[in-house]
């Protein structure tokens, strides 16, 4: 008796953990935490690219606005692919695209808009990857939307269409 | 083009024959005589068929073939012959074809070996094998098939990620699977003896071989993955309690106390289900392992997602294998022995239980450790990580008693036995502690906790070497084992303790000094090779001996893929290792220097290969006494 | 020249860091239990990565600003989650993690005592 209650427990306790490495399986193919974070955004310094000046956080991000905000370099692969879907992004009004320019080479960078075309609004310098950490970033490219001062949503990794529909979605 | 397809037909064929192996082996179960010639030449078809499969991918390789989709995305014309050849098991498809070349290998090498044992454990056995191994047939041809056609042909294949270019790493993965595999003949050999009612002392002594083979492959393919991980990855660390090397850990640990226990059994016959267990578990967690790495569920964030396919593929299969185990497990065991496993308390049976529970525990430690933050994730979606500060504080304190036991466990008799004239247990125990005391009163570290572990290690260093002239050969591969892992301890102790490490920033011509060393950069070079361009910084190191080195660290850029790594420079000794890296340092015309002195790093590798080699000698005798 | 070409290639595909040869032990034990996130198992001392080096600087900057090494760890915790901590403090999320492996141990304790040693 106490022999079938043991197995039958053992069976059972490996059955549990069959299922959570299943659903585990699952989940790690959207291995992103936190992609709604409804978080305020978070204090900076940083330096206009073209201008030189110094700027902080209000400099750039006003109330009631939407933004969005993304990283991108001019040696980083993907950034080049989803650049043209900032541009198309870029015709609709209601967004200002800001851009983080993450430890780039400025001659290299200004080349790189010039050539593929310039979405941002307002491009600012990260020469350290600091203040991308500020931003509780991972690398590049990444992109965060921006409404009232707050984060409502982060994008790990290149940009996709899906993805530009939905941003198209949450501004209206 | 001919081997892809040559390769792709031989390992269907490999599984015609597996399956046809299976069929037959069932149907005449019972009639089992009309088997025995023909399942030797079934099963050498089978691994001949996986050879040539082998050899294929190994020769697309080699000329560079890349309408072959695996050598398209892992290697390059460029790359020299060595990391070509080595390149076919250094990616997820040709290391499954090498799972299986192992599996197959050592089927028919058990096949060959077991001549004494009854047909029907034979067979049975082959049966089981049979079911991994063509499990991982179809896992390969389905999920992750080596030989998949690119077209059109690419001129130009991706290349071999650089730091996956070196000699340690390229044996490490087939020593390693030597060792993982190893275990499935095992699990097949005890399910199949469990089903017959045949756990008995004959059958220990004819198992143990095998334990004691896969044991010493592990440990070797262990330590070689730790070598890779100190010369390759820079900054001089060796192991890193990184979820992919608890993995091969698991199956070490499990496969450690299994080898103590079966000595029970094979002296005394008691035991039998604890032994069963064990066997069981030691191959799950070598499957355990390769699901983890293999289906990416262990991944950070932008390492993006393997084939999920893959992933559900193996956690069913190794799913199927463990209900199959219980199975028989609960079904054909029944544990008759009753009264008979009653021990005295000062036995070398209790001692050997010690052993087991320590293991255990640490097993469930590690494994606790490493899946821990996938379950809580599933259930909470909260992320954790687990690091090394978790392993050393659950660890290092059960350290203590499980080196003071291994030192006087052996000592013990079977069934009972007494302290009499043990007086030098108590001496050398004292001289250990006054030792490890004065050593690190001397370095000025003061660490309660340091002492006493320093003291136990050195205890069982003591003791092993003065059994090793005082009982001469009585137990030498015990001796020798256990020798080796008081070095092993006692090495990464003392290079815990003394590493020193010196950061600066240095232009060429500058020198750093402080009241240790003195650091002067000479000059930087550069250098083409084939794969890779470099610029190779020279040092000249003094320290505060007088004695001079000259280190030339180097920062590689390998060109296919492109990718810039850092070369520590590093030179050994039997007293210590001087460790260089340089690293660019933006914007500025200096290089940043990391110099680091790291005591003992050569006894942690030659400790583990006496431990491994104390196993060698155990399965020599084995075979001798035969 | 070749060698300022390959230095200038570097330059472009290597992580650099710009750090200074001070407070080093407590960055070092900082930066030994901090994540690498983009990492393979990593801890961000042992890293090279982009991310890692970002980060390097940061925790030198904190130390420079005079914060403790818990509050940096918080800040750390806040801006990534716990996950980027090696250390996972006692709490609810961990009490099993921690306590398991010695209940297991104490259970194994009893089992051995309870059914194999011949008491007297």
């Amino acid at each position: 008796m106490r022999n079938k209650i043991l197995s039958i427990s053992i069976f059972l306790f490996f059955s549990i953990v069959f299922i959570v490495f299943f659903k585990g399986l699952k989940e790690t193919n959207i291995y992103t935490p936190d992609l709604d974070i409804k978080k305020e955004i978070p204090f900076f310094h940083a330096k206009d690219f073209y201008t030189g000046k110094k700027l902080n956080t209000s400099d750039i991000f006003k109330l009631d606005q939407t933004y969005l905000l993304n990283i991108w370099s001019s040696w980083c692969v993907p950034c080049r692919k989803e650049h043209p879907l900032l541009l198309s992004l870029n015709e609709n009004k209601k967004i200002n695209i800001i851009g983080m320019n993450y430890k780039d080479n400025k001659i290299k960078a200004e080349k790189f808009l010039k050539e593929l075309g310039n979405p941002y609004k307002r491009v600012f310098e990260d020469l350290e990857g600091t203040i991308a950490i500020e931003w509780g970033a991972y690398g590049v490219p990444e992109t965060f939307l921006i409404y009232n001062n707050k984060i409502i949503r982060k994008y790990i990794g290149p940009l996709n269409l899906n993805i530009i529909e939905e941003i198209k979605l949450l501004i209206k | 083009m001919i081997y892809s397809l040559v390769g792709h037909y031989s390992l269907v064929l490999g599984l015609i024959v597996g399956l046809t192996l299976f069929y037959f082996s069932f149907k005449n179960f019972n009639n089992a005589t009309i088997l025995n010639s023909k399942i030797l030449s079934f099963t050498f078809l089978q691994f001949f068929f996986v050879v040539i499969s082998f050899l294929c991918l190994i020769f697309s390789f080699v000329f560079s073939d890349f309408s072959n989709e695996t050598v398209f995305n892992n290697s390059h014309t460029t790359k020299p012959l060595f990391y070509k050849i080595s390149g076919t098991w250094g990616n997820h498809e040709g290391s499954l074809l090498l799972w299986l070349l192992v599996l197959t290998f050592f089927i028919f090498i058990f096949l060959i070996k077991t001549k004494n044992q009854p047909i029907k454990y034979k067979i049975l056995t082959l049966v089981f094998q049979q079911v991994i191994i063509i499990g991982f047939f179809i896992f390969l041809i389905k999920t992750s098939n080596p030989f998949n056609y690119l077209f059109p042909i690419p001129v130009e294949g991706l290349g071999l990620n650089p730091i996956l270019q070196d000699p340690a790493l390229a044996i490490h993965p087939p020593i390693l699977y030597l060792g993982y595999v190893g275990s499935s003949i095992i699990f097949s050999s005890v399910l199949s003896a469990t089903a017959l009612k045949m756990i008995s002392i004959s059958w220990a002594t004819h198992i143990k071989k095998w334990i004691l083979t896969s044991w010493i492959f592990l440990t070797l393919g262990i330590l070689l993955g730790s070598i890779w991980a100190y010369y390759e990855l820079g900054w001089g660390g060796f192991w890193f309690w990184d979820p992919v090397e608890n993995v091969s850990l698991m199956p070490w640990l499990a496969l450690t106390t299994l080898l103590h226990c079966i000595m029970v059994l094979e002296k005394k016959n008691i035991l039998s289900s604890w032994t069963i267990i064990l066997s069981i578990a030691t191959f799950t967690l070598s499957m355990c392992g390769t699901f983890l790495v293999r289906s990416g569920i262990l991944n950070s964030v932008h390492t993006f997602a393997n084939d999920p396919e893959r992933g559900v593929f193996i956690l069913i299969f190794l799913f199927i294998l463990i209900f199959l185990s219980l199975f028989i497990f609960f079904f054909f065991h029944k544990d008759n022995e009753k009264n008979s496993n009653q021990f005295f308390w000062l036995s070398k049976e209790t001692s050997i239980l010690i052993n087991n529970w320590f293991m255990m525990y640490f097993l469930s430690v590690v494994l606790i450790g490493t899946v821990y933050p996938i379950f809580l994730d599933v259930i909470s979606s909260e992320k954790i990580s687990v690091g090394p500060p978790f392993y050393h504080k659950l660890i290092i304190p059960f350290l203590i008693p499980f080196l003071l036991m291994m030192a006087i466990g052996p000592k013990l008799k079977w069934i009972k036995s007494d302290f009499e004239n043990k007086f030098y247990l108590i001496c050398l125990l004292l001289i250990s502690i006054f030792l490890a005391y004065f050593i690190l009163k001397s370095f000025n570290q003061k660490i309660l906790i340091n002492t006493i572990l320093i003291s136990s290690a050195l205890y069982l260093f003591f003791i092993t070497i003065r059994d090793f002239f005082v009982k001469k050969y009585k137990n030498m591969s015990q001796n020798i084992s256990h020798f080796g892992f008081s070095l092993l301890i006692l090495s990464i102790l003392f290079n815990n303790l003394f590493s020193s490490e010196v950061i600066t920033n240095l232009k060429v011509g500058e020198t750093f000094e402080n009241s240790k060393v003195n650091i002067y950069f000479e000059s930087i070079d550069s250098k083409k090779s084939k794969n890779y361009d470099s610029i190779i910084a020279n040092f000249n190191i003094r320290n505060s001996n007088g004695e001079e080195d000259k280190l030339s660290p180097e920062l590689r850029i390998y060109n296919q893929p492109v990718i810039a790594t850092s070369e520590a420079d590093i030179k050994t000794s039997l007293i210590s290792d001087k460790f260089i890296v340089v690293n660019l340092v933006q914007n500025q015309d200096y290089f940043n220097v990391r110099y680091q002195v790291k005591p003992l790093m050569m006894w942690i590798w030659i400790s583990v290969i006496l431990i491994s080699f104390g196993g060698l000698i155990s399965l020599i005798k084995k075979n001798h006494e035969k | 020249m070749k060698t300022l070409k390959i230095i200038i290639i570097i330059f472009f595909i290597y992580p650099t860091s710009n750090l200074k040869a001070e407070d080093l032990e407590m960055k070092n034990k900082i930066t030994k239990n901090l994540r690498c996130l983009i990492c393979q198992g990593q801890s961000v001392y042992d890293s090279d990565s982009e991310f890692a080096n970002s980060l390097k600087i940061i925790v030198d900057k904190k130390i420079d600003e005079g914060l403790s090494e818990d509050q940096i760890y918080e800040f750390f915790k806040n801006k990534y989650g716990e996950w980027i901590l090696y250390d996972p403090g006692l709490n609810k999320n961990t009490y099993i993690l921690w306590l398991l492996p010695l209940l297991i141990f104490l259970a194994g304790g009893a089992i051995i005592y309870n059914s194999f040693i011949v008491k007297k």
